[in-house]
């Protein structure tokens, strides 16, 4: 049986590992065989991953926490809101969703909902709306308790369904949240118990034995600290017995119930754990930003936590953290708001250079494809500025005035204003472009990729980077399913073989 | 919560006999869209033991493949070609596209993931999803487009001979359109069950849905079945994506997502792998809807509709037409 994933040109098949054969050995699972393949390989990557092995984990840890802590110090206070603050908070309900998918193995698509949960239960006993204020030193045990209850009822529902029967009723449960609080809002005690659309606003902030967290600064240090309490605590539970038991009925269910693991329990018990991490991060989410809206809980926001997780590696706590510093500082550069224009250019053009770089191999053929896509870019910009009505290139005096770059980009990307179905079209064919890219290989990849190259800006310029949220999303889309397909363990997770 | 019960049977009420015959007839055309999509569910789930997240989404491509055709030729209220051209063509480009979109889907999201552990191609499949959907909330705007079905083929806005009735029950007419929908469902499943029944290839799916390995050394190309079943499902999500437009009237990006979750559901109700089930399942969901919009209100009708369907998968995972499964070790 020739099980090896399906990649039409593996860039590493110039330099085969020294010691080992490609492809399956004898007693090897292949899947196994191909991804020792991969850790044999040598460079400073491999060195960098054999360091990364043998670093003790307390000792990441301390480095992280060391390393965050000096964030307040060197960034403004909007920049630790968006940058410090929010990767946080990803970072935790990473770590949450992380005992439920990667350890446990169920896919719970109803995680957002606890954490709209938690948020609203913070509201509703932290605000004027029935005029009750909780400190949140009793609001917050309280709301996890809370979410726990409700994970632990929803986790009756994992000891009966599994895999995509879990998936699709774990998603009713946060489709009947959304509807519940957005538009259903029922009426109790003369108050719309949700708000409806408006939400719920004016929360108190977060105080402990009256000592108020206002400034961005204390709550950053806050949620570090809860970070590092929850990233340890997940950590000590996974070397435990019942860590040891989750794994064991990821890996298999059957098998693990008749070592008498108890598999019901262990299940509902993720579960739990998960609703109350998610609840934990809803009420100081809810307490930071002062207000709660039902649209902050949508399954955008679920596709980015699990684009947190499975970026890093399920089932690595070290994995879920650093997906949540690249996922939202590359969100949050995208996000409308952002006042680095120009380095959000840079981003972009850096990371499709590297791209190009990294993964078309042997260099020259990267070299032609790149080269020839400026070339045709300059061709197709030329021919089109001397032919054709000036409103095609027309963007480009807009965007002339952000900097050098943005001069360089507007005489070399065609900029246009003002045709609707231009967009639509590049974009189609760009994504038909990747498609043939994927299927062709050798030269005539080199070959297809100069359009591709050339379409990959003009996109970028015309559609995607005038409506950063939704690009956001389709990246993270788009990264589920190249990320699952190339890479599923992720950036540091490790490899997981699934007995057939 | 006991305003609610008191507001539903003053609902009942109110409406009486012809208002509940007009929630039937509403919920069975509305479930017949669901039972096509929920066709596609099953195919898929069928061969591949695979939740297709993007099946939902496949149906708004096709939505808006079948608006796309409908202003390339004028527009409803000004069409350059006959009604029924039109129709047909808009129906062709609409199936022909989104079979060509699942079948790139199949190869490029789930393919690789053949022999992966079981949650990959389902965190992959929702990528897809979410893929698809923000890409048409970027090209489309965000927008509603309306198909405005009301007028199509008729003269100087007035009503289209889509509206009109083909009878009437105490007074509540049943449109043409309503029938077509309904025709259709019911033609397409009978379509495929002598496909999957009758023909070489039907043959070749039911092995390659009963055991892959063994099939392909029958020497069936599974990986050609299972394309090919990707490119039906797709298909008729296509044309339920323009008998939405037709029926309903509008289109927009995130109408795949909902509608998707309850053909899933509908699939699930009718026992998934079953064809009939499936379009028992869809009729189910729909005239569930559909009563739950009418009787307890249209801000409510989600969370019925979830709840009945969370319950009815705890008390019967394997559906009304399923099978019991019996797990291989």
């Amino acid at each position: 049986m020739s099980d090896t994933p399906d990649k039409p040109d593996t860039p590493d098949v110039s330099e085969p590992p020294p010691e080992r054969e490609a492809g399956a050995q004898i007693g090897v699972d292949s899947w196994v065989a191909t991804e020792q393949g991969r850790r044999a390989r040598g460079g400073p990557l491999g060195a960098l991953a054999r360091g990364w092995e043998s670093t003790p984990d307390a000792a990441k840890l301390l480095v992280f926490l060391a390393a965050a802590s000096t964030l307040p110090f060197w960034l403004n206070e909007g920049d630790l809101f968006t940058y410090g603050l929010f990767t946080l908070l990803y970072a935790i309900l990473g770590l949450g969703l992380n005992v439920v998918v990667g350890w446990a193995g169920l896919l719970d698509l109803g995680y957002v909902a606890f954490y709209g949960i938690g948020a609203y239960g913070y509201a509703l006993v932290s605000s004027p709306q029935y005029g009750i204020h909780w400190p949140a030193v009793v609001a917050i045990p309280a709301v996890m308790a809370a979410t726990a209850l409700l994970g632990l009822l929803l986790g009756f529902s994992a000891r009966r369904l599994q895999g995509d029967y879990l998936a699709i009723v774990t998603l009713f449960f946060l489709q009947a949240f959304l509807a519940f609080t957005g538009t259903a809002n029922p009426t109790i005690a003369g108050v719309g118990l949700t708000g409806g659309p408006n939400g719920i606003p004016n929360l108190d902030p977060l105080s402990f034995f009256g000592y108020r967290l206002t400034s961005t600064k204390q709550q950053y240090f806050f949620l570090l600290g809860v970070l590092a309490v929850v990233a340890a605590a997940f950590y000590l539970a996974n070397l435990s017995r019942t860590g040891r038991g989750w794994r064991a009925l990821r890996d298999d269910p059957l098998a693990a119930e008749v070592m008498s693991i108890p598999v019901d329990r262990l299940k509902q018990l993720a579960f739990v754990i998960g609703a109350a991490t998610a609840g934990l991060c809803g009420a100081i989410f809810a307490a930071i930003e002062g207000a709660v809206v039902s649209t902050d809980f949508t399954v955008a926001v679920l596709i980015t936590i699990y684009a947190v997780v499975i970026l890093g590696g399920l089932g690595s706590i070290a994995g879920v953290i650093l997906g949540a510093i690249v996922i939202n500082v590359s969100a949050q550069f995208l996000a409308p708001q952002s006042d680095h224009p120009e380095i959000k250019r840079w981003l972009f053009y850096g990371t499709v250079l590297f791209l190009v770089v990294a993964l078309v191999k042997p260099w020259y053929r990267a070299a032609v494809s790149l080269l020839g896509a400026v070339a045709l870019g300059f061709c197709v910009h030329a021919i089109v500025a001397a032919a054709a009505a000036p409103s095609w290139t027309a963007g480009a005096a807009a965007d002339a005035g952000s900097g050098s770059t943005g001069k360089a980009i507007a005489s070399w990307v065609l900029i246009t204003q003002g045709h609707g179905n231009f967009d639509t079209y590049v974009y189609i064919a760009l994504v038909v472009a990747l498609i043939v890219v994927r299927s062709v290989s050798g030269w005539w990849r080199a070959v297809a990729l100069i359009p591709t190259l050339y379409l990959i800006p003009v996109v970028w310029e015309n559609v995607l980077a005038p409506n950063p949220a939704t690009t956001a999303l389709i990246l993270f889309g788009a990264m589920l399913v190249v990320l699952m397909t190339t890479r599923p363990q992720g950036l540091l997770g490790t490899p997981r073989v699934e007995v057939m | 919560m006991h305003f609610l019960v008191f507001n539903v049977i003053d609902n009942i009420r109110s409406l009486g006999w012809s208002g509940a015959f007009q929630l039937l007839r509403n919920g069975v055309v509305l479930g017949s869209l669901y039972a096509l999509i929920a066709l596609g569910y099953t195919l898929v789930y069928g061969i591949l033991k695979l939740l297709n997240f993007a099946q939902g989404d496949v149906f708004m491509v096709g939505a808006f493949l079948g608006y796309g055709v409908l202003t390339a030729f004028g527009g409803a209220l000004n069409p350059e070609i006959g009604l029924v051209p039109l129709i047909l063509l808009m129906f062709a480009a609409a199936m022909v596209g989104s079979g060509v979109l699942g079948v790139s889907i199949e190869r490029f999201a789930y393919r690789p993931l053949r022999n992966a552990p079981r949650i990959a191609p389902l965190i992959s499949a929702l990528g897809v999803a979410f893929f698809l959907e923000n890409s048409a909330q970027l090209l489309t705007g965000g927008y509603v487009y309306s198909y405005d079905a009301l007028e199509l083929g008729g003269k100087n806005g007035n009503l289209g001979p889509l509206e009109s009735p083909v009878f009437s029950v105490a007074g509540n007419p049943v449109t043409v359109v309503q029938v077509f929908v309904v025709a259709t469902a019911v033609g397409l499943m009978v379509g495929l069950m002598l496909l999957v029944s009758r023909t070489r290839f039907g043959k070749a799916m039911r092995a390659t849905a009963f055991d892959r390995e063994a099939a392909s050394m029958m020497g069936i190309d599974t990986d050609r079945v299972i394309s090919y079943t990707f490119f039906i499902a797709s298909m008729l999500a296509g044309a339920a994506g323009v008998m939405f437009g037709l029926y309903i009237g509008t289109t927009f990006f995130f109408m795949g997502f909902l509608a998707g979750l309850k053909a899933f559901t509908a699939a699930v109700v009718g026992g998934i792998g079953s064809i009939p089930g499936a379009v028992l399942g869809g009729l189910l969901v729909g005239i569930c809807e559909s009563f739950a919009i009418g009787y307890v209100g249209g801000q409510w009708s989600d969370i019925v509709v979830f709840g009945i369907l969370i319950l009815f998968m705890f008390v019967r995972p394997t559906g009304l037409l399923g099978s019991r499964a019996i797990q291989k070790v």
